[in-house]
């Protein structure tokens, strides 16, 4: 401790207060996933070994696009929450832990995207 | 930033392995293999905007003997992933931490992965031969 106040003991080591909005996006898009990924599952079984043709016709199928691109979004969301939160926990290194986040959050935009693409092309044609 | 001599938790080695531990270091492990799996679903749906011959290498991926324990394995996470997050979020609600309900909590995730990885496993080697 020595000279030091007790403000500047603490200072970078508390709340950022920006935790609570992380801590509900996790929750919020896992519970919007139950859903979403229980269709996914029964829904591609009927889809097993499908060549192109078929497989078109089921991402345009009804309202198959809309929760396929739900899906994405919910499931990058999460994904990212989820591996940010065990990078924070077990990274201790600072330039590493930042990285890591980076390159996590970069990965998960564009994969994201290409996958949006996909299945407005494949809905749409193209 | 004031970093360095922070206090760290007691070493995993020093405590016995218990269902609850057991099943939450399950739920972290199964989480990092759906996030990984995000990239094969990436891999899958943008393939088909390739054309036919590149969808086809894709299906062909997922259905070799490799493909299959891989989604296995997916499935396995993600039932358990699934069930143990509702148990997660019972407990965010303030709900089951009584040393009872733990343990029967975590057989259910235990019943309920096994038995819907198999019922799935089932229908989909069911649509797979047929």
């Amino acid at each position: 401790m020595g000279m030091r106040t007790t403000l500047g003991c603490v200072r970078g080591l508390g709340s950022s207060n920006d935790g609570i909005k992380r801590w509900l996006s996790l929750r919020l898009t896992g519970l919007a996933l139950v859903p979403l990924t229980l269709w996914f599952v029964f829904s591609t079984i009927g889809i097993i070994g499908a060549d192109l043709v078929t497989f078109k016709a089921w991402v345009g199928l009804h309202g198959n696009p809309v929760l396929l691109i739900l899906l994405t979004i919910t499931m990058f969301h999460h994904a990212v929450y989820g591996v940010q939160e065990i990078i924070e926990d077990y990274i201790q290194n600072e330039t590493v832990k930042v990285g890591s986040l980076i390159i996590t959050k970069f990965t998960a935009v564009f994969f994201a995207a290409s996958c949006i693409l996909a299945v407005l092309r494949l809905t749409f044609g193209g | 930033m004031a970093h360095g001599n922070r206090p760290l938790s007691p070493h995993l080695q020093v405590y016995r392995p218990q269902i609850t531990s057991i099943l939450s270091i399950t739920h972290r492990m199964t989480g990092v293999a759906l996030a990984g799996s995000c990239l094969f679903f990436a891999y899958w749906l943008t393939s088909a905007t390739y054309g036919e011959a590149a969808f086809a290498n894709a299906q062909s991926l997922f259905s070799s003997w490799f493909g299959q324990l891989i989604l296995i394995g997916l499935t396995f996470s993600l039932y358990f992933h699934l069930a143990n997050g509702i148990r997660h979020l019972f407990w965010d609600a303030g709900h089951g931490f009584e040393l009872d309900t733990l343990r029967q909590s975590g057989w259910l995730v235990i019943v309920f992965t096994l038995g819907m990885t198999g019922l799935t496993m089932a229908m989909a080697y069911a649509v797979g031969a047929g």
